[in-house]
């Protein structure tokens, strides 16, 4: 069954369509790699689908609700969480802080209701639900060996533990699938090498993993399901050995062979 | 200077002034921290609040003599006005801020200096352009503290806008919502995806910011009476405190406002810069803090993204 899935999503910026019919669909528990060479609206197809930008026509389906068009926060409250290419963490706070914020908001509940003697609880001694979000938040560091940086600021971390904060805060919202945009980017190889680990470590955690990616030996390694667009459209979509030797997608890559 | 309580009084008087500054300063500065626009419309929220306090307080007060239970009508009305405010903040948000959130950066600016504009003119309209008088609600006698003088209304300002400030950083550092506000403010589209829903956030900032200006506005009121255009000045200058304390920061907007209320009567009392002159101060302040520190005392100067 598929967990997520789009029929015929296209978004067009004035003239420009960044992503055109697709259908495309991600199955539950897989790791799926969303590929293609630059400009090919990877990203657009992200943005549509967590609710960041609205598409021109077509729709998504989650978990087979139709979400097409949800302000982005309730979509995350469904369970979809993501990162971004260029690392977008909250960088004046503490990593801690970073994290605890992806737990904060999961639940639907007003977030005024019942809080102003909460906090003046929380100020005095921590205890009831405020515990909680900080025991799971150091947890999750814990997953990502993150722990020990929990009171620095988000800002002085190395660039590859700054991904891996922005993972660890996506999935501190307890999502069923998790959007990874390009994160081996600037990666050293030994970084890659742990990455791959970890993406396989929150798989086994029950999530869903799709990825959008350039570096092709994690793709191939690690995706099961691969679908590759170029120029907006889908081109090619399977597992990795399907796609290496599929003609549309080597020419999407390498040109044309004359 | 003639002397140290010469100086304890100038500096009273100061603080006091920055209290209010700071109290105003703050509404301008929480809502650039989230939407990146100066809300202009700021001291006309202000002074709808000061006219709401001023009705309530007149309509419920009666005959009461000065004591704790006129006090306790004059708080209920301040608490009334504030809210009064904050649903006009709120309202005048999604009429005609929201709708602009997606268009040049000069569009929600230009529409707040037209809100502003019907504002004091329907208030003009309604009410006449006469100042009317807010009444102390005690006894304004002052009390004499060795050679300083400090009088009921400036206890009374203190105490309001201390209060206020504290319980303002207590929510934004301490509580889920303070959090939701501070994310939203550092990216709008990830705090979106961490589940906080970000026009609630913008709505209960406008509610805040309102809620403090009435205060200042009712404030304001018992020293200099109510009128139309009572908010255009005293909102300018918070705006400078903001500015100079570093816009969109918190602490500094406090900072700011007092520092502002600080050198509006040292320069005054101390320099000799004649009293019709006062105002002159905070923008002379404005445009050095623009040249030398633009990002203001607090601020973090803003690194140009490639």
């Amino acid at each position: 069954m598929s967990l997520l899935y789009t029929t015929q999503l296209t978004r067009a910026f004035g003239g420009v369509i960044a992503v055109s019919d697709v259908d495309f669909a991600v199955e539950k528990h897989s790791i799926t790699g969303l590929i293609g060479p630059n400009g090919a609206g990877k990203t657009t197809l992200f943005n549509n689908i967590t609710g960041m930008d609205v598409p021109t026509s077509g729709k998504v389906f989650f978990k087979d609700e139709e979400i097409t068009g949800m302000p982005a926060h309730s979509i995350s409250r469904l369970g979809i969480a993501r990162t971004f290419q260029n690392i977008r963490l909250f960088k004046e706070m503490s990593v801690l802080e970073n994290v605890m914020i992806g737990r904060h908001f999961k639940t639907g509940k007003s977030m005024t209701s019942g809080r102003l003697l909460n906090a003046v609880r929380s100020y005095i001694s921590m205890k009831g639900e405020e515990k909680a979000i900080y025991d799971t938040s150091r947890e999750w560091l814990e997953f990502f060996n993150l722990d020990k940086f929990r009171n620095e600021s988000a800002r002085n971390l190395p660039y590859g533990s700054q991904r891996e904060l922005e993972i660890a805060r996506a999935m501190a919202t307890e999502p069923e699938l998790l959007f990874l945009d390009e994160p081996a980017a600037g990666m050293n190889p030994q970084e890659t090498d742990r990455l791959m680990a970890t993406i396989r470590r929150i798989r086994e955690q029950g999530v869903t993993v799709l990825l959008i990616e350039h570096d092709m030996k994690l793709v191939m390694n690690i995706c099961e399901q691969i679908t590759v667009l170029n120029y907006g459209k889908k081109i090619a979509s399977g597992n990795p050995l399907e796609i290496r030797e599929n003609p549309l997608v080597i020419e999407a890559y390498l040109g044309k062979e004359e | 200077m003639g002397s140290i309580s010469e100086f304890f009084q100038h500096f009273l008087n100061g603080l006091t002034l920055g209290g209010i500054y700071a109290l105003i300063a703050l509404g301008y500065t929480m809502v650039y921290g989230i939407l990146k626009f100066i809300n202009f419309a700021h001291g006309e929220i202000l002074m709808i609040g000061a006219y709401s306090g001023l009705f309530l307080f007149d309509y419920f007060r009666g005959d009461l003599p000065y004591g704790p239970l006129l006090m306790i009508v004059f708080f209920v009305a301040m608490l009334i006005s504030m809210v009064i405010s904050a649903v006009l903040g709120m309202s005048i948000e999604k009429i005609a801020y929201k709708p602009l959130r997606k268009a040049t950066r000069l569009a929600p600016l230009l529409s707040a200096i037209g809100v502003s504009f019907i504002l004091s003119n329907l208030a003009a309209f309604f009410w006449g352009t006469k100042s009317r008088k807010f009444d102390y609600p005690f006894d304004n006698t002052a009390y004499k503290i060795g050679d300083v003088a400090i009088t009921p209304h400036q206890i009374l300002i203190l105490v309001v806008s201390f209060l206020m400030m504290v319980a303002l950083k207590l929510y934004i550092d301490r509580t889920r919502m303070g959090k939701a506000m501070r994310a939203t403010s550092l990216d709008q589209d990830v705090a979106a995806l961490m589940g906080i829903n970000v026009n609630q956030v913008i709505s209960l900032t406008f509610a805040i910011g309102s809620a403090l200006a009435a205060t200042a506005g009712i404030l304001i009121a018992l020293d200099f009476k109510v009128y139309p255009t009572m908010g255009a000045m005293a909102g300018l200058k918070a705006f400078v405190a903001a500015v100079v304390g570093g816009i969109g920061n918190i602490t500094g907007a406090m900072i700011g406002g007092i520092l502002l209320g600080l050198l509006e009567t040292f320069g005054v009392a101390v320099l000799g810069i004649p009293q019709g002159l006062k105002d002159t101060i905070a923008f002379g302040v404005l445009i050095l803090i623009l040249l030398v520190k633009p990002e203001g005392l607090l601020g973090k100067a803003e690194r140009e993204k490639v």
